[in-house]
C-alpha cells in the first residue's frame, strides 16, 4: 500500500525487515551446513573451518561410511521415481472423473483431505499392524510406496482441481467436433494444454515421496531410504559426513525443482511466444 | 472440487441426429468412465489409508504379549493410557507444543503474506517471493532440522556470537536440546504451511475493499484487523489445521531437537512400537486422532473451509 504522495509507508520498511529476517531464518542454517560439509578433515560439527575439502563426501563413500549409503540413495530415487509417474497418472485420471458427476464423488474427496491431514506416522502404523496380521513383512517399493502415495496424491488432486479450473473446454469441444476420439483429444489437446501444471503435480510427487521420513519409518521394511539413513546418521555419526549427505541430498532435490520450475517457464514462454504476443 | 463447467452444453452440441440404439453403449461408457477414472485414486486410498486406519481402531481392542497380537475385544490398552501418570504429562506436552508453534506460526504466517501480497506490488516480485518462502517444503525435513544443530550447540554460533559480544561469559545451554530448539524446529519447518493457504486467500481479496476501509476512514489497523482478518479465514483455517496435525504427530523433532529429554505422544508411541506392543501404540493412535479431530472439528465450526478446498 502507498500513502497518497506515493511514498511507501513506514510499515512497509517494518514488514520488510521482518521478511528478510523470515528469508534468513529459513535458508541461514541450511546455507550453513552445506558450507560445513566441505570442512577440513580436522574440522568438526561446527565453525570455524579448519580448511575446505572433500574428506567428508569421500568418508561418505569410503571404508568410514555407517550404513548403507549408496543403497538407501538409490532406493530413494527408485521409490520417488515410481511416486512421480503413479502420482501424474493416477491424480490427472482422478481429476477427470471430477469433472462429472458421479456417486461418491465426496466421499472421495474426503478420503483425499483426510489423507493430507493424516500425521504420517498413523498411515505408517496402520500399515505395519496390517502387514502384522497378516504376517507379511513390509517392502519399501510395495508398502513404503503406497504410505508414500497417500501423501503425494492428495496434493495431486487439489492441483488437479485448480488447473481444470482455470482449463477451458472449449478447446477439447474443438477437438470432438473435429472427430477427435476422446483418447486423442486427451494426449493430443488435454494433457499438452495441462503440461504446466502437470509438471506441477510431478514437483510435488517426486519430492515428497524423497523426503518422506514419518510415512517412511514403518512401511520400507529392513532397508532404509535416504530420509531414514540420514535421521539414524544424526543419532551415530558425529563428523561433518552428515552434512555431506544432507548437502547431496538437498542438491538433488534442488536440482528436480529448478528442473521443474525452468520447464514451466521455458512451455510458458513458448506459449506467449506462439500467440503472437496476442494476449 | 472443481466447477462442472460446461457438462450441459456438450451434451446439447454431440449430434442430436444420431439414433438412439448405437449410442447406448458409448452412452453406458460415458456414465462408466468417471468411476473407472477415480477407481485408482479410491482404491489407493482405501488400501493404504482406510484399512490401515480401521486397523489401528480394531487392534486397539486387541492384547499381545512378547511374541505376537491376538483378537480380542478388552479395554485394557486404553485403561494404561488413561491410568499412566506420564501419559497426562506427555499429552500436555504435546498440546503445549501445538498450541505455541500455532501462535507463532500463524503471527508470522500472516505478516508474511500480508507483506506479499499488499506491500509487493509487483507481481514478478510476488510470486519470486512467495516461491522463495516455499522451495524449503520441497527439501528434506531431516536435513533441514539438522541445520540447527550448529547453530545452536555449545559450540554453536549463537554461543559464540553471543560470547563474543560480550553479552554471556558462558555458553547458553538450553538453545540445543530444550523445549525453545524442538519449538524453533517447528517454527523453522511448518510456518509455510501457514503461509500457502493464507497468501491464497489474501491474494484473492478484492483491492477495492481495502480502498474502500481507507476511504471510509478507517486506520491501517482497522483495515487489517476489520477487513483482511476476516477475509483471510479460511486460510489462516487451513494453516492451522496443517500445523496442528504436524505438530500432533510429530516425534522426530522432538526426539533430536530435545536430545530425548522431551517426548511426545508419538515418540513414547513409537517406543512401544519397538517393542511390538501394536495394541498400546493403537490405542495411543486413536486417542490422539480423536483429540486432533476434535481440534480440527472446532476450527471447521468456526470457519467454513469447504469453498477454500474446492478452489
Amino acid at each position: 500500500m502507498r500513502t497518497a504522495n506515493g511514498r511507501r509507508p513506514f510499515s512497509f520498511y517494518v514488514l520488510t525487515a521482518v521478511f528478510v529476517l523470515f528469508v534468513l531464518f529459513l535458508y541461514g542454517p541450511m546455507t550453513a551446513i552445506y558450507i560445513l560439509s566441505f570442512q577440513g578433515p580436522t574440522g568438526g560439527l561446527t565453525f570455524p573451518m579448519r580448511g575446505f575439502s572433500l574428506h567428508w563426501f569421500e568418508a561418505l563413500f569410503g571404508q568410514e561410511r555407517t550404513g548403507d549409503f549408496a543403497g538407501a540413495f538409490e532406493r530413494s530415487l527408485i521409490l520417488a521415481l515410481l511416486a512421480t509417474v503413479l502420482t501424474l497418472v493416477i491424480s490427472l485420471s482422478a481429476g477427470l472423473a471430477f469433472r462429472k458427476r458421479f456417486v461418491g464423488a465426496s466421499v472421495v474427496f474426503y478420503m483425499a483431505i483426510a489423507s493430507l491431514v493424516m500425521p504420517g506416522v498413523f498411515v505408517g502404523l496402520g500399515i505395519a499392524i496390517v502387514l502384522q496380521i497378516l504376517k507379511l513383512t513390509p517392502v519399501w517399493w510395495l508398502t513404503g510406496l503406497g504410505a508414500h502415495l497417500t501423501w503425494t496424491l492428495p496434493f495431486g488432486l487439489l492441483i488437479m482441481f485448480a488447473i481444470f479450473n482455470r482449463f477451458n473446454r472449449a478447446y477439447e469441444e474443438a477437438a470432438r467436433d473435429l472427430g477427435a476420439s476422446s483418447w486423442r483429444t486427451l494426449t493430443e489437446v488435454t494433457i499438452p494444454i495441462l503440461a504446466p501444471g502437470l509438471i506441477g503435480v510431478a514437483l510435488f510427487g517426486f519430492t515428497l515421496s524423497y523426503d518422506e521420513f514419518p510415512r517412511s519409518v514403518l512401511t520400507v521394511g529392513a532397508k532404509n531410504t535416504l530420509p531414514l539413513e540420514v535421521f539414524a546418521m544424526t543419532n551415530t555419526v558425529t563428523t561433518p559426513s552428515v552434512f555431506a549427505l544432507g548437502t547431496l541430498t538437498t542438491a538433488v532435490s534442488f536440482l528436480i525443482i529448478s528442473a521443474a520450475l525452468a520447464s514451466i517457464v521455458v512451455i510458458q514462454r513458448r506459449r506467449s511466444g506462439k500467440a503472437g504476443g496476442g494476449r | 472440487m472443481p466447477t462442472r463447467r460446461g457438462t450441459g452444453a456438450r451434451e446439447g452440441s454431440r449430434a442430436p441426429a444420431a439414433s438412439e440404439a448405437p449410442a447406448t453403449r458409448s452412452e453406458t461408457m460415458r456414465r462408466l468412465a468417471p468411476y473407472l477414472q477415480v477407481a485408482p485414486l479410491t482404491l489407493l486410498l482405501l488400501f493404504f489409508l482406510v484399512i490401515p486406519v480401521a486397523a489401528i481402531l480394531v487392534v486397539s481392542f486387541w492384547s499381545y504379549d512378547e511374541f505376537d497380537i491376538y483378537p480380542d475385544f478388552i479395554l485394557d490398552n486404553y485403561a494404561w493410557i488413561f491410568t499412566s501418570p506420564v501419559t497426562y504429562s506427555i499429552y500436555l506436552k504435546t498440546i503445549y507444543y501445538a498450541v505455541v508453534t500455532w501462535a507463532i506460526t500463524l503471527v508470522l504466517g500472516f505478516t508474511i503474506s500480508y507483506y506479499l501480497v499488499f506491500h509487493v506490488k509487483n507481481l514478478l516480485w510476488q510470486i519470486g517471493l512467495f516461491l522463495l518462502c516455499t522451495v524449503p517444503f520441497w527439501t528434506s525435513n531431516v536435513i533441514r532440522m539438522i541445520s540447527w544443530i550448529p547453530f545452536l550447540g555449545r559450540e554453536g554460533l549463537f554461543n559464540q556470537a553471543l560470547m563474543n559480544a560480550g553479552i554471556t561469559s558462558e555458553p547458553l545451554e538450553f538453545l540445543l536440546f530444550s523445549d525453545f530448539a524442538v519449538i524453533l524446529a517447528y517454527v523453522h519447518l511448518f510456518t509455510l504451511f501457514m503461509i500457502v493457504p493464507i497468501f491464497n486467500a489474501m491474494a484473492r481479496i478484492d483491492p477495492a475493499l481495502i480502498e474502500a476501509a481507507i476511504d471510509g476512514g478507517a486506520k491501517p489497523w482497522q483495515v487489517i484487523w476489520e477487513v483482511v482478518l476476516p477475509l483471510s479465514k479460511t486460510g489462516i483455517a487451513l494453516g492451522s489445521i496443517f500445523v496442528i496435525a504436524l505438530v500432533m504427530g510429530d516425534f522426530f523433532v522432538v526426539r533430536t531437537m530435545s536430545g530425548g529429554q522431551s517426548g511426545s505422544v508419538v515418540s513414547a508411541m513409537m517406543n512401544e512400537i519397538a517393542l511390538l506392543q501394536y495394541p498400546t501404540a493403537a490405542a495411543g493412535a486413536v486417542v490422539l486422532l480423536v483429540i486432533v479431530t476434535l481440534m480440527v472439528a472446532a476450527i471447521l465450526r468456526v470457519v467454513d473451509v469447504r469453498k477454500e478446498l474446492a478452489g
